[in-house]
């Protein structure tokens, strides 16, 4: 049985595989059951009972999100399945390898996807910067709609289907569904409030699913192979194989699928090699910047959610950001705060000015000016910007890795305030 | 370069000759992927400084004329989306990622490399026109960090790339196609 379900088809050494190639292997099957006369509910049913979380970041149950949609007569006509490709997590790299590698799969993906909550239009909102994304995807889509899987009334379904593929003008908070929906209309990409919830008036105010790449290319190998299969290729609690990377020094950075519940350790020093020579783990990222750190002590726990969040971190979009022992942590802190104060959408008070006084004080650290008042300010603001503080969760990502690492890093914090310099810098 | 013009802001029909067809006919196409005008007003703004290399406030204008937007929104959203450009950039804008992951590979060093290549920071546009550069949020490529794109191209593991010879790939106004 396939046991790589995301990356089979991929090689990055040759072109993606066409329509042709990608259907000759399995693909397209979940439309062909539809075209079998398959219900719109009986694939949410299957999506439901594979257990499949979002790979975005949060981690939500997709059919659970689907059910929220509206459904039969009574529906809104229009509904709108939006693909969330606006990859810009700080150390992310694992939607562009789908994309890149293997478009048909997302394509494959959205066909049912849309088919389940019955919307007659999709976009994917790409992020404007992945360029090559954006060639590969435009070809796929030409190729699904010259053989008819896109377009009117698909194989003779009465089901009607548009992709549009939309390319972003930047900003990270596009990646927050509601701000993406926002931008997708043409306006400032500040987010929305929630209740009413996209799943009922979302883009243009019409019920709207937005799911992540990864998540959607999870979809074609559920309806292609079952349920029993989906549930078999996981090692842990959760359902699944997911995308893992690790970036920062490590011998062979890199992206890998691996099934849900792999030892940390084994991603670490199987797939990227351990270390480089010389240095020694400090602590890692477990899910992109938004994300708590975790120590080298947690390397023996798995790769799943709720192991991840029992070591009080998230594992949020499974790419690793690595620090090793020669690197300043108060650096590395001060870098992803740097980034979320320029990153927050200035919508919320907590956010647009907490940030920028956040990210100021890291600067005066880094000059060696840095004093336990500042570190009292710092501990402040975990709680002053954190969840439930602000209008959305861009804020309390950025105190992620703010608070683990004044807990975890504080004599690091402290070397700077009593040696007026970065330790780290020669 | 950017000054508010008050004769521009006064008159209300500027519009009418100053977009090309070209523009014109991609602006038309984009409106039948959306069932709105301001969610066409976004995408003009980028065909335009497709067109252009930037969104100055005359293109700005026409836009908002021609889509019948109110001006001060769409410029609200032009200054929201930092690759809509509202100054005039290089014939080549160079993202520049100086997200965690490039950090922590160096590219702090490297941008200190450019820096010296080209002799311009952040914001900066080089003397003779060709390059702007620019900082960008994670470009996803961390495992071959540190990176930038120049123009639509990334290029890889730049503490061990020769820059001089990236940026002068450009410079003869050869755009790297051979994908």
């Amino acid at each position: 049985m396939v046991g790589n379900p995301l990356t089979r088809n991929i090689d990055l050494s040759r072109p993606p595989f066409d329509l042709a190639a990608y259907e000759a292997v399995d693909g397209y099957r979940g439309l062909h059951e539809i075209a079998r006369g398959l219900e719109p509910g009986d694939v949410l049913d299957k999506v439901k009972d594979s257990g499949l979380k979002g790979r975005g970041g949060a981690g939500f149950p997709t059919g659970l999100k689907w059910s929220f949609v509206p459904m039969g007569e009574d529906a809104p006509r229009r509904k709108y399945f939006v693909v969330n490709a606006d990859e810009m997590e700080p150390g992310t790299f694992k939607d562009r390898l789908l994309m890149e590698g293997d478009p048909h799969l997302l394509i494959d993906g959205m066909i049912i996807a849309s088919y389940a909550i019955q919307a007659n239009t999709a976009y994917i909102f790409l992020r404007g910067e992945y360029t090559e994304s954006e060639r590969i995807l435009r070809k796929a889509l030409a190729e699904a709609y010259e053989r008819g899987y896109l377009g009117n009334n698909i194989l003779d379904t009465g089901f009607d289907l548009d992709i549009i593929l939309h390319t972003s003008a930047g900003r990270y908070i596009c990646g927050e569904e509601t701000a993406l929906l926002n931008a997708l209309e043409g306006k400032r990409a500040n987010p929305r409030a929630k209740p009413p919830f996209p799943q009922v008036s979302g883009l243009w105010g019409k019920p709207t699913i937005v799911n992540n790449v990864e998540t959607v290319c999870n979809l074609p190998g559920i309806m292609a192979w079952g349920i029993d299969w989906y549930r078999s290729l996981t090692k842990g609690n959760d359902h699944g194989t997911k995308l893992f990377g690790v970036s920062g020094k490590v011998r062979s950075p890199g992206c890998w699928e691996l099934p849900l519940g792999t030892p940390i350790r084994e991603l670490m020093e199987v797939y990227a090699g351990g270390m480089r020579d010389g240095l020694e783990l400090k602590g890692f990222l477990p899910g992109g910047g938004s994300t708590d750190f975790m120590l080298p002590e947690h390397l023996d726990l798995n790769l799943d959610y709720d192991d991840i969040a029992g070591a009080g971190s998230r594992l949020a979009t499974g790419t690793m950001i690595v620090l090793d022992n020669q690197t300043c942590p108060v650096g590395m802190i001060g870098n992803l705060m740097t980034f979320f104060s320029h990153e927050s959408c200035g919508y919320c008070t907590p956010c647009r000015d907490g940030l920028p006084w956040v990210d100021e004080i890291f600067r005066a650290f880094e000059a060696g000016k840095g004093s336990h008042r500042d570190l009292a300010i710092l501990e402040e603001h975990v709680d002053y910007l954190g969840p439930g503080k602000t209008f959305c969760a861009l804020a309390p990502g950025a105190t992620a890795p703010l608070g683990s690492g004044l807990r975890y890093f504080r004599e690091d914090f402290e070397r700077h305030i009593s040696e007026q310099r970065c330790p780290y810098r020669q | 370069m950017n000054t508010v013009d008050n004769q521009l802001i006064a008159s209300t029909t500027v519009a009418a000759d100053y977009l090309r067809e070209a523009e014109i006919a991609e602006i038309e196409h984009e409106r039948t992927l959306y069932p709105d005008a301001r969610a066409v007003g976004l995408e003009a703004l980028k065909i335009v400084q497709k067109h252009r290399g930037w969104v100055s406030d005359e293109s700005l204008q026409a836009v908002a004329e021609y889509l019948q937007l109110p001006i001060a929104e769409l410029e609200g959203v032009a200054t929201f989306f930092n690759l809509i450009y509202r100054r005039p950039v290089g014939k080549n804008v160079i993202l520049y990622c100086n997200s965690v992951s490039c950090w922590i590979m160096g590219c702090e060093q490297v941008k200190d490399k450019i820096a010296g290549e080209l002799g311009i920071g952040f914001g900066e546009t080089t003397t003779d026109g060709d390059f702007t550069l620019i900082p960008v949020p994670c470009l996803g490529d961390c495992d071959r960090a540190p990176v930038m794109m120049v123009g639509p191209d990334q290029h890889r593991n730049l503490d061990r790339a020769d820059l001089g010879a990236i940026f002068a790939q450009y410079r003869e106004g050869r755009e790297q196609d051979g994908r």
